[in-house]
């Protein structure tokens, strides 16, 4: 009876499993799993680290790169690469700040604004990628080195205010709901809308379509050149959000203020188990990511690692998640 | 010569716009030069425009077996910072030092190799994340700018030969003639191409795929550490700057379009990303000479590089059946 008993109970255990594999995309959990282990690894080096408040911390810091990672992930799921990001964080920032000096007008339209500017440059990668059928990588390289002229025009032109509005200032650093930082709100809020328009909408099956096999999905009677640029103009916009947030946060905006969120952003978008080739991959996997990246940064800075090690560290570890479970196929598969 | 020239013209084509445009170029920069053309002004766009192309011929070979290689600013960047501390001294230590500079290069250009090949990593996010390895070992070499050079060997080789030719110029012919028609006319370098145009064709034909990306990774890996090298020469010290790494590798990507290496791989050449690059320099160049004020250059170099690569979209023009372009 026992025996029978036992072996019921393993029959079950093994379909919860295989439920389980089917349900769970073990790039992602291995991911989380990654999570838990920086954590663990820096509780052992101060327990400060497991605190709600240290937690909460990296969370806000998190939602910047979380907020640009969400528009690079929509661009690489259809097999394409935004290298704007940069730029286009920037014009964000700048042109949000900008507007903040038009007077109280301004102080209304500032984010709107910034957005839109990331919305248009989005548009033209768009327009390259999708109609003219350039590669993205080459189209999003023009159109940074464009912005960033733009910006140079801009910036010693005009002398615009480079200080951010109240409202983005309340946005990156505030906290309204039960001590949740305004910043993470953001993030979840343009996350929620990632996944339902990934899941649940035309334009979200699309995208994965393309990402597999454009010409398939065009013969199938999609719009797939609407669609790739209005990948894109998510993307710029969603760039150009996470510059204002950064403004606010900073509560300046400057010229190279995204640069150091273009690598960041595609290795977030990787570690969570999107493939570079497009096609595959689920939001839970980026949001993994992002924070294991920041986590992984600030973790590495409070243990006062020099600067050089901070970044072999962060390189190797990298490679090695990506080894485990981010390997091509063989040719004889 | 034989009846295969509308191919062959075909197969150069990019090269040869790229070289056209930037004769066009060069000699409209030439001709409303200030000061006057002379070796002087030769002499320095020619060391600015060689180290750009070395980067390019980099960027190139890994590009022609479709892949991309992000780090290649970040090797030049280490090359640098090793170089300003050990290419210095007696000659016999300038020469050693030299080649450990090239040996750094060649491992780290391996390295990408390896990882693409046996760990079967996507070149893209490999290179990134080695990009920040290299350049975290360059800042452990050279925390705050400085180091110094054999100044007889680097002004050699960025002064004026005997007549006003550039030393840079020469530099590079000997570099084409040393590293990549050998390449080219090697089983290996067709080989690179082969994995380029199809890497499951190259596969079933028996093609050695893994030796000729191991070559092209590593090659450019050597490439990236000579420009490095080159740096040091123009600037006398060592640098580890992330800004400088970056911009090179995004202008090598730049050059290799321009000079028409088509980035989905196997076609294009390194002497068309060599064009490339220069045409790139030069148009950085003929805007200071037509007098556009120092503020609108970034934007106008921003929107030739677009309307350049906008270009590309004229084979459009003769697509006959819209599924041709959906790949």
């Amino acid at each position: 009876m026992a025996e029978v008993q036992s072996r019921v109970n393993g029959g079950g255990m093994r379909a919860m499993a295989d439920g389980l594999r089917r349900h769970v995309d073990p790039a992602i959990a291995w991911a989380f799993g990654c999570i838990v282990l920086v954590l663990l690894v820096g509780s052992l080096y101060s327990s400060s680290f497991l605190s709600p408040q240290y937690l909460l911390q990296q969370l806000k810091v998190a939602s910047f790169l979380g907020v640009i990672a969400t528009g690079m992930m929509i661009v690489i799921l259809l097999g394409q690469i935004d290298l704007s990001v940069p730029w286009v964080v920037a014009v964000g920032g700048m042109m949000a700040t900008a507007a903040t000096g038009w007077g109280a007008i301004g102080n209304v339209l500032a984010i709107p604004v910034g957005v839109a500017c990331g919305v248009a440059l989005g548009i033209v990668s768009g327009i390259g990628v999708a109609y003219l059928r350039i590669p993205s990588m080459v189209v999003t390289l023009a159109v940074n080195a464009v912005a960033q002229g733009l910006m140079i025009v801009h910036t010693g032109g005009f002398s615009p205010q480079d200080a951010s509005s109240p409202a983005m200032r309340f946005l990156a650093t505030g906290d309204s709901l039960l001590g949740i930082p305004n910043a993470v709100i953001v993030w979840m809020l343009v996350g929620v809308g990632a996944v339902f328009l990934l899941t649940r909408t035309t334009f979200g099956r699309t995208v994965y379509a393309i990402g597999n096999r454009e010409r398939a999905a065009y013969l199938s009677g999609a719009r797939t050149r609407l669609v790739v640029m209005g990948a894109f103009a998510l993307s710029g916009g969603l760039s150009a959000l996470g510059g204002v947030l950064l403004a606010g946060y900073a509560s300046k905006a400057a010229q190279a203020m995204g640069d150091p969120y273009l690598l960041p952003a595609i290795a977030a978008v990787v570690l969570g188990g999107t493939s570079i080739l497009g096609g595959r991959g689920r939001y839970l996997g980026t949001v993994a990511g992002v924070v294991l990246i920041t986590l992984l940064q600030s973790i590495l800075s409070v243990m006062q690692m020099p600067e050089f090690g901070r970044h072999v560290t962060y390189g190797v570890v990298i490679v090695a998640m990506l080894l485990i479970y981010g390997r091509g196929r063989k040719h004889s598969e | 010569m034989n009846g295969d020239w509308p191919y062959r013209l075909r197969e150069h084509k990019g090269t040869l716009v790229a070289f056209g445009a930037f004769i066009v170029m060069f000699t409209l920069y030439a001709a409303n030069h200030p000061a006057g053309f002379s070796a002087n002004v030769a002499t320095t766009a020619a060391n600015k425009g060689v180290l750009l192309a070395i980067v390019a011929m980099a960027q190139t070979l890994v590009v022609l077996t479709s892949g991309i290689d992000l780090s290649v600013g970040m090797v030049m960047v280490l090359a640098n910072c090793l170089a300003s501390s050990i290419v210095v001294g007696s000659p016999l230590m300038t020469t050693l030092g030299v080649l450990g500079v090239l040996l750094v290069g060649c491992v780290c250009g391996a390295i990408n190799g390896l990882i693409v090949i046996v760990g079967r990593l996507q070149p893209i996010v490999t290179t990134i994340a080695t990009g920040a390895v290299y350049y975290g070992i360059a800042l452990a070499l050279r925390p705050v700018p400085g180091g110094d050079v054999t100044t007889g060997l680097a002004d050699a080789l960025t002064g004026q030969l005997p007549g006003g030719v550039p030393a840079s110029v020469v530099l590079l012919l000997a570099l084409i003639a040393i590293v990549w028609v050998p390449f080219r006319r090697s089983a290996i370098g067709r080989a690179t191409y082969a994995v380029g145009s199809s890497e499951v064709g190259a596969y079933m034909s028996g093609v050695p795929i893994r030796r000729a990306k191991f070559v092209a990774y590593t090659l450019s890996g050597l490439l990236a550490s000579m420009a490095g090298l080159f740096v040091t020469f123009i600037t006398y010290t060592g640098e580890a700057s992330a800004a400088n790494g970056n911009t090179y590798t995004l202008y090598s990507i730049a050059a290799v379009v321009l000079g028409g290496v088509s980035l989905f791989g196997g076609s294009g050449s390194a002497i068309g990303a060599i064009f490339g690059a220069l045409m790139f320099r030069t148009i950085g160049d003929l805007l200071f000479v037509f007098n556009v004020e120092p503020l609108w250059q970034p934007l106008f170099q921003g929107i030739v590089l677009t309307a350049a690569v906008c270009l590309g979209a004229l084979r459009l023009l003769r697509v006959r059946n819209r599924l041709e372009l959906y790949g």
